[in-house]
């Protein structure tokens, strides 16, 4: 492309953004190290390292993480299962219905969370189902099946069928071609899947709020402290959960480039 | 999106043919376990949210179906300021989160030469911050004693007992830097794929960068603009959080109300009403936005 004497002010633009975009995790970050005991965690009072050297002091953060944990594992797993068999099923066969389906499965994606989470409170309300812990990750399997879907289909579009036919000419059953060939060349997507759903469910709160009864996830946890104050462990969880994921994200980037670069290399 | 099977050799055996009967099989096999969760949770609660917004009665004497149509005329009498809101804040969202996104996307997708990928993981890093935390920091930020509302005081634009916290303004900076990431994302998809040969071949025919621009890269990145418009959109118009932490009662937008009348003041039937129409409403957002540009797939 050409590139003229203004050729600064793109790049300069996209750094402004992103700093934009970092801002407020500066912000929360900043604040894990101030001094303050109790109350609105929102003057700067001072450095401390306090908050950091004692992170289980709020018994309940602690809960409402491994709760959620729970609920993110449980939801993603369900749902890529069921997307991955909707994705294989888009993909390599056509039957009728077809689009339909495909309309079908973009509804949720674009109902809002709001009507989601208050459409499923309705038919819990007139069954009579007290919400709690099975009705959030009901909730959270119903939001990631799209997601899984849309992440699998979009990796399976592009393998070779050519393979899976070798495998069947070679008297492989249809079971064994898909352990042995099918799902080795899709696990990339299917993993994807997973941690799409894993991060939605961990991190949701509109739909959770509507059905969790009184079961605290993390999000809604941050929300009922948020009215009387967050205590600075929360920053300082939500700074360490920050840190690790980004770490795994960089790690897994450098394995997917590595690998890259090699297979360019044959 | 179309993908063809492979065209059958010719001369088949009668072990192929059923093979290929037990094949037409399978892909309602597949589809069944996750299209069933998705009518029984999905499908089934929208009809009992309608269900619910038709009957009358309350908490201690129970709620009687009996076509109750005075749930949906309050909607747009009572709660006619926070539909509006909604439609509105939503739509300025949509623009300013759009304004902010594309050149973002473009000099990523254009400029970010070797560290594309950097990029991106930058862009979508901040995600990995639960979301509540982040919009909860804009309120430090937006303090009344912080550098912004001073800086825009000191200037002039605010008046010096001005203020950005519990404004609709603060309200629509936080949805636009919530949904910031996923309006750049499917932009800066749709730009990576455009062939640079085309732009070049613009260029060869004397177009002047604009032109280029608005005559093929625009275009071209046409689906990912209306992807991520829907993206924001959707989302902000049933928002309900940046109000509750930014604004204040005054900002109330359809999201609030529900949220409010379902687990709070427990009005069922009326917070069903609202519901009901606040997805009804975006869905016709939704569709005049996409005629307005222009597209037909939205599903592929």
């Amino acid at each position: 492309m050409r590139r003229s004497r203004s050729g600064w002010v793109l790049p300069a633009y996209m750094w402004l953004v992103l700093i934009y975009l970092f801002l407020p995790v500066f912000v929360v970050i900043a604040f894990s190290f101030n001094d303050i005991n109790r109350g609105f965690n929102v003057v700067w009072q001072g450095f401390t390292i306090r908050h950091w050297l004692d992170p289980f002091r709020v018994p309940d953060i602690v809960e409402s993480l491994g709760t959620s944990l729970v609920i993110a594992f449980l939801s993603a797993a369900v749902a890529t299962v069921l997307g991955t068999l909707i994705a294989l099923a888009l993909v390599r066969y056509r039957f009728r219905g077809r689009s339909t389906t495909n309309v079908f499965l973009f509804l949720p994606m674009a109902t809002p969370e709001v009507v989601l989470g208050s459409s499923l409170l309705a038919l819990f309300i007139t069954l009579r189902v007290a919400t709690g812990f099975w009705t959030i990750v009901i909730a959270h399997i119903l939001f990631n099946i799209s997601y899984a879907v849309v992440t699998v289909r979009a990796r399976i579009t592009g393998f070779d069928r050519h393979l899976e036919e070798a495998a069947m000419d070679l008297y492989s059953d249809e079971w064994n071609t898909f352990r042995r060939v099918t799902l080795p060349m899709i696990l990339p997507g299917v993993l994807a899947a997973f941690m799409l759903g894993f991060a939605l469910s961990f991190d949701d709160f509109i739909i959770t709020n509507f059905n969790s009864g009184t079961v605290q996830t993390w999000p809604m946890y941050v929300w009922g402290a948020s009215r009387r104050g967050i205590p600075p462990q929360v920053n300082v969880w939500a700074t360490a959960i920050f840190i690790l994921t980004t770490v795994a994200m960089f790690v897994n980037l450098r394995i997917q480039g590595r690998r890259a670069a090699r297979s360019a290399d044959v | 999106m179309t993908v063809e099977l492979a065209p059958p050799p010719p001369g088949r055996s009668a072990a192929a043919d059923r093979a290929e009967t037990r094949r037409r099989r399978v892909p309602y096999l597949l589809l069944a376990p996750g299209l069933v969760w998705l009518f029984i949770f999905y499908v089934i609660p929208l009809f009992q949210l309608l269900r619910m917004a038709l009957t009358t009665g309350n908490l201690q004497a129970g709620y009687v179906f009996d076509w109750v149509w005075e749930n949906f005329t309050q909607v747009f009498t009572t709660y006619q300021p926070q539909l509006l809101r909604s439609l509105v804040f939503a739509l300025a969202t949509t623009m300013i989160t759009l304004l902010i996104a594309y050149p973002l996307a473009y000099a990523i997708a254009f400029r970010g030469g070797r560290y594309q990928s950097l990029f991106l993981l930058l862009l979508l890093m901040p995600l990995l911050f639960p979301f509540l935390m982040r919009t909860l920091a804009w309120r430090i930020i937006l303090a009344d004693q912080g550098v912004v509302v001073q800086t825009l005081q000191n200037i002039g634009l605010l008046p010096s007992n001005g203020r950005l916290l519990a404004t609709g303004w603060a309200v629509v900076a936080g949805l636009v830097y919530n949904f910031l990431p996923f309006m750049a994302l499917p932009i800066y998809v749709s730009l990576e794929k455009i062939d640079n040969r085309l732009i070049e071949a613009a260029n060869d025919l004397y177009s002047t960068p604009f032109t280029a621009f608005r005559k093929v890269t625009l275009p071209l990145s046409m689906p990912g603009v209306i992807s991520g418009s829907l993206l924001t959109m959707i989302p902000a118009a049933g928002d309900y959080v940046n109000v509750e932490l930014l604004g204040n009662p005054q900002q109330a937008m359809m999201g609030n109300v529900v949220q409010n009348k379902f687990l709070n003041i427990i009005d069922y039937p009326a917070a069903a009403a609202i519901s009901f129409t606040l997805m009804v409403a975006i869905v016709i957002l939704v569709l005049v936005y996409v005629r307005s540009v222009g597209t037909e797939d939205l599903v592929a």
